[in-house]
């Protein structure tokens, strides 16, 4: 035992005991107490193993920089959150918390053997170890390794919790609620401008809450923070956040919150996100992050019980524990002296002060030894001892740099403190400059990139008034900077306060050689011999040295470290700080959860699913679906017994001998009108458009520049400036994209425009030698005779009652008609459509069928026949390519030779010997047999299907110089031999054409 | 006569804070300038000339979707005399009107939960100072397309292409779960 709740005092409701496990052993504390004040105030010193040499490890800090005092909390087996920093995690009734790293227990851990060999695990290690033999890696080195690297165990269940998203924006967002961001917000806010103010801790008031004797403007400084944060909720224009980490700064000032929600409740609702993600884009930003304790690099200074100063003070005057019955301080800095005063006020036993200065002097030694506390100056910590926590310390004392007294002072902790690092994360991730303060000894934002300014401790101000000052003056400048005008308010302090300047780096030893190791990164356990050894190997770059070593790379991202090794690094190399160089700091501030990042997309929200309006039809008739893009399309429709081989066979049967109706309503469709719109279209397609008549239909295909086939459709004349153009289903919107880019960029001249109409029409393709036998009594006001509608005729009726454009088109090569009507007629349509089919055994048929159907008659489906390098010609489509116009989309790419080279790979069929194989789509082919790999692909398939009406494979396929080896033989390769196939025209079936003209 | 008593819109779940606008007449009108002040006319309504402003008169509207493009909205069945009288408004201008009646559901989410459930998945500001009642644009919600427009101070009414307008209306139901 040796933290213990004091008497009175802290921020803790006493009156509220709250219940708790760690490790299985059952603790109390009071509600405002985080797990780490807990525990300490229930006498736990050891709060995990350390990564690497799984050391006993207590807590540092007392904030979101923690590095070592890592658990897993545990709701139920789903919700499992490993790598929480304890002194984050609210206490709650019933929380179930586990120490990391250790095994079977903290205090006995068999890893720990790791220690006793490191002089074997020096840094980097397993870049030199595991070299050998080189088999040994995959089956025994690697799974060593992961098994004993990676910090706690990731659940392996789905995440039950719900996760927010949430975009904001706002004049002044302010970063952190301690002095200056509570003063930046009062003083934006007063001004009119929208205020965000946001901070990680639960409560607002950072650094003034451990400050509980200092008045700010008469008032006691907590009721000073209560009645400003009172102030701030009843404006309208001021939006608070607490349990918000600002922890990503991106470019045009969008800052990344991340807001916990639930975490801290015993049962939170089902209703409620456990994070949210703000994605707050600001006029300005007042970055008021503060600044950070640096802890003492001396041999053994990672014992538990080994602790910043601050976070004792933060333990003492917030949560009421006293981290020690009898601290010894080491300091490097003013600041410190008061966690040692306010501790010998609370009836601590402060044993020794050592100021590692030599010349410290002035209040706060004065005061120290006023209070009856021991103060020596120009010393330095040899060494600590205590198995599971420290017990003595071994103070050196230094004279002409050389050490020449030692003594043992016996403790239960050891409060270090070097002086404050200023939290400059957010400033650098928006690319802003930093420079070294000297005086300061700290790297402070110097050039913004971002509209940004930095506000109080954050920035190197020191001093609660100059803090206050700074950030009221910060907030009414960043408030007038995005149009709001206020006078900054000057506050008036009374506090005994000390200065906050310290020293980096590593305290001076008798022995440079001595074994016993100072650790720089606790989280990552890399000592001084570690960055030593890595420059010794010839590492001078600090991000070499950073890699080396991995120091600051844990997911502490070096807050508590980074500068003592960089000091280090600096002192070893005899360069100054700022020549070192700082490594980049980079997003997130803290570790975040994936889970705000999916947000709401998972699940049947992860994308939309587009239906049609005959969709709820079809699930009706248990059609199996598949996806086409976001579209859900009926792929076949399964009857009982049939697999989707039985149901295509039929359904293909069915359109050719009798009649099937199909969906086509996820063609893309774009109603181009306007004067020009045929001059319009004769440039975009490859086809003539000017002497398309109204009433007549045209297939046409739409070439990128360079000349390869981008989509296919068929565009109907519906009035002399009205076409109705049709696209691939998956290229509806690129096709629009594009026609609109060329519209108003390259043709601002040209007068049709555009509208997309592709779900104001509901088309349901009607194929088959009956189809019109289906259609006629449907149809009304418009002769739809063979002789009046004749193949790609188009024409306007009505159908059931309702306007129709109706098409004689056809993508299965039989009599066919695609009836648009205007969607929400859609599924009445279709059902009457299928009643009135039933005498003529009318057969819904999917995708599949339609694939099937198409092949047989050779016609291409973009995207598979073509795969971005296929020319119209490629394709067998050179007839569609009106070769008089003076210009069109793709034209002069067209006109290289190599685009008519004889061996370009050509669309042909393929058939093979025996009737019965089927091609794999996608299957290479070659020319000759018995090739050895590497073989010489001329070619590959890109439709394969069986054939109802046929009674036989087909297949299509790119080869090289493929029309002139009709006739030819050639060979697919597969794993089980090579298949022969003869190379055929692309047309299977009626050949001639005559069934569509039925 | 059209028999609209088969037509059949997209079922979707409504709430207390939102309803599926009844079936309209809805035409996107695209032409140079002269064509939109003569349409203006035509329709009745003096069409917007600021970007992303909506005019309103009686039952119909009109939002301002581009520099040449305006969506028309009017009650149900008015699709012949609407092209009619836009038909002989335009005489002699160069203009492009497309029925787009069945292309687009309209979703109203209102009350005062209407702002933060639109921003939960909208990167627009979409307070009253940058998003002033009479304000219309296109954007998304999540990962849809949507028309966004606000009538009144609590009110906005989505335009959302009915294939998109139950994964929309999902989400919004998802999100509102929160408030």
């Amino acid at each position: 035992m040796s933290g213990r709740r004091i008497e009175h005092g802290g921020r803790v409701d006493r009156s509220r005991v709250i219940r708790f496990t760690f490790d299985g052993k059952t603790c109390s504390g009071f509600a405002g107490d985080t797990l780490a004040s807990a525990l300490l105030a229930n006498g736990v010193r050891v709060f995990g193993r350390s990564f690497k040499y799984h050391r006993p490890r207590g807590v540092i800090a007392a904030g979101s920089e923690e590095p070592n005092a890592l658990v897993t909390v545990i709701r139920d087996e789903a919700r499992c959150a490993p790598n929480l920093r304890a002194t984050q995690v609210e206490l709650y009734d019933g929380l179930v918390a586990r120490s990391q790293n250790r095994w079977p227990s903290l205090d006995f851990d068999v890893q720990a053997v790791n220690d006793l060999l490191s002089p074997l695990l020096p840094a980097a290690f397993y870049y030199k170890t595991f070299m050998w033999p080189r088999a040994a890696w995959h089956k025994l080195y690697e799974p060593l390794i992961r098994r004993a690297a990676g910090l706690g165990e990731s659940p392996t269940l789905p995440d039950p919790d719900r996760y927010s998203q949430r975009f904001a924006h706002c004049d002044v967002l302010v970063v952190g609620a301690g002095p200056a961001g509570i003063a930046a917000a009062l003083s934006a806010s007063t001004s009119g401008a929208r205020v965000m103010l946001c901070d990680e801790q639960p409560e607002f008031g950072g650094s003034l809450l451990d400050e509980p004797t200092a008045t700010i403007d008469g008032k006691a400084s907590g009721d000073w923070v209560r009645d400003s944060i009172a102030t701030l909720r009843a404006r309208a224009n001021v939006t608070l956040l607490s349990r918000t980490t600002a922890f990503g700064y991106f470019p045009h000032n969008l800052l990344g919150l991340n807001e916990r929600i639930t975490e801290h409740l015993p049962a939170p609702s089902a209703n409620m996100p456990r994070e949210r993600l703000w994605q707050v884009r600001a006029a300005r930003v007042v970055i008021a992050t503060g600044s950070i304790e640096r802890p003492l690099v001396f041999p053994g200074n990672d014992r538990p019980g080994v602790m910043l100063a601050s976070a004792a003070r933060t333990y003492l005057n917030r949560h009421g524990v006293a981290v020690g019955q009898n601290v010894v301080l080491v300091t490097g800095s003013d600041a410190a002296y008061s966690a040692a005063l306010d501790l010998r006020v609370a009836g601590v036993r402060v044993a020794l002060i050592a100021d590692v200065r030599t010349d410290a002097a002035g209040a706060p030694l004065d005061t120290a030894r006023q209070a009856g506390i021991e103060v020596v100056t120009g010393a330095t910590v040899l060494g600590t001892r205590g198995r599971l926590g420290v017990r003595e310390v071994t103070i050196g004392m230094l004279a002409s740099g050389a050490v020449n007294d030692t003594r043992r002072v016996e403790c239960d902790a050891l409060l270090v403190s070097g002086g404050y690092t200023p939290s400059v994360h957010l400033f650098s991730q928006s690319r802003g400059k930093l420079e070294f303060n000297e005086a300061r000894q700290a790297f402070l934002p110097s050039i913004s990139a971002e509209p940004e300014c930095s506000a109080g401790s954050c920035r190197g101000v020191d001093g609660y008034a100059e803090v206050l000052n700074d950030g009221a003056r910060v907030g009414a400048e960043s408030a007038l900077a995005a149009g709001h005008s206020v006078a900054a308010q000057q506050y008036r302090v009374q506090s005994r306060e000390f200065s906050m300047h310290g020293l980096p780096g590593v305290l001076p030893q008798a022995n440079h050689l001595q074994p016993s190791r100072a650790f720089v990164d606790f989280q990552n356990d890399v000592t001084t011999k570690d960055l030593a050894l890595a420059m010794s190997e010839g590492f001078e770059s600090v991000e070499h040295i950073k890699r080396y070593t991995t120091t600051g790379m844990a997911t502490d991202q070096g807050k508590t470290s980074n500068m003592n090794a960089l000091a280090f690094v600096a002192g070893e190399l005899g360069r100054a700080i700022p020549k070192v160089g700082l490594t980049t700091f980079r997003m997130p501030y803290t570790p975040i959860t994936f889970g705000i990042f999916a947000g709401y997309d998972r699940g049947d929200l992860f994308d939309p699913v587009r239906p049609t309006p005959m969709h709820d039809w079809a699930v009706q008739q248990a059609a199996v679906f598949e996806d086409v893009g976001q579209w859900k399309r009926a792929r076949y429709f399964p009857r009982p017994g049939e697999d989707m081989h039985a149901a295509v066979e039929r359904e293909c049967k069915a359109v050719r001998a009798g009649v099937g109706m199909f969906d086509a309503s996820t063609l893309g469709k774009i109603e181009v009108v306007g004067p020009d719109a045929a001059t319009f279209l004769s440039r975009m397609y490859v086809n003539g458009f000017a002497t398309l008549a109204v009433g007549r239909s045209r297939y046409g295909i739409l070439l990128r520049d360079d000349g390869f086939i981008y989509d296919d459709g068929v565009i109907a004349r519906i009035a002399e400036d009205r076409f109705h153009v049709t696209t691939t289903t998956g290229g509806a919107a690129r096709v629009f994209g594009m026609m609109e880019d060329y519209l108003q960029t390259e043709w601002p001249d040209v007068k049709c425009w555009l509208t997309s109409t592709t779900e104001q029409w509901c088309v349901i393709a009607v194929q088959g030698p009956r189809a019109r036998d289906v259609l006629a009594p449907l149809v009304s006001d418009v002769d739809f005779s063979a002789a009046a509608l004749p193949h790609l005729g188009v024409t306007q009726g009505r159908i059931c009652g309702v306007p129709m454009r109706l098409f004689r088109m056809s993508f299965t090569g039989e009599l066919g008609y695609e009836v648009n009507v205007p969607s929400d007629y859609g599924l009445a349509v279709w059902e009457a459509i299928h009643a009135a089919g039933q005498s003529h055994g009318i057969t819904p048929y999917g995708t599949e069928t339609m694939h099937v159907l198409r092949a047989e008659k050779g016609y291409i489906i973009v995207g598979q026949e073509t795969d971005g390098t296929v020319t119209p010609d490629d394709a067998g489509l050179g007839w569609a390519i009106a070769k008089s116009k003076p210009d069109f989309v793709g034209k002069r790419s067209l006109a290289r030779a190599t685009m008519h080279a004889p061996d370009r790979k050509q669309l042909v069929g393929l058939l093979t010997a025996d009737p019965r194989v089927v091609l794999d789509e996608g299957a290479q082919i070659v020319a000759t047999r018995g090739q050895r790999a590497p073989m010489k692909m001329i070619g590959h398939v890109t439709s394969s299907y069986h054939s109802a009406v046929l009674g036989r494979s087909i297949a299509l396929a790119l080869v090289r110089g493929g029309r002139a080896r009709i006739g030819e033989t050639l060979y697919v390769p597969m794993p089980g031999g090579e298949i022969p196939v003869q190379v055929t025209a692309t047309v299977f079936y009626d050949a001639e054409g005559a069934r569509l003209h039925g | 006569m059209v028999d609209t008593a088969i037509r059949r819109t997209v079922g979707l779940p409504a709430a207390a804070w939102l309803e599926v606008v009844p079936s309209a007449t809805r035409f996107i009108l695209r032409g140079a300038a002269g064509a939109r002040a003569a349409a203006g006319e035509g329709f009745g309504i003096s069409f917007p000339e600021t970007a992303c402003r909506a005019a309103t008169d009686g039952d119909r509207s009109a939002l301002w979707l581009g520099p040449d493009e305006q969506l028309l909205l009017a009650p149900d069945g008015q699709v012949e005399r609407i092209e009619a009288s836009l038909a002989h408004a335009l005489q002699g201008h160069a203009y492009s009107l497309v029925d787009v009646s069945h292309r687009q559901v309209g979703l109203s989410v209102h009350g005062p939960h209407a702002e933060p459930l639109l921003e939960s998945q909208c990167p627009l500001p979409l307070n009253l100072r940058d998003f002033p009642v009479g304000m219309c644009t296109r954007t998304v919600f999540g990962k849809a397309e949507i028309v966004l427009w606000r009538p009144a101070e609590q009110l906005f009414r989505l335009e959302v292409w009915r294939s998109f307008s139950l994964y929309v209306v999902q989400l919004l139901h998802e999100v509102a779960r929160e408030l």
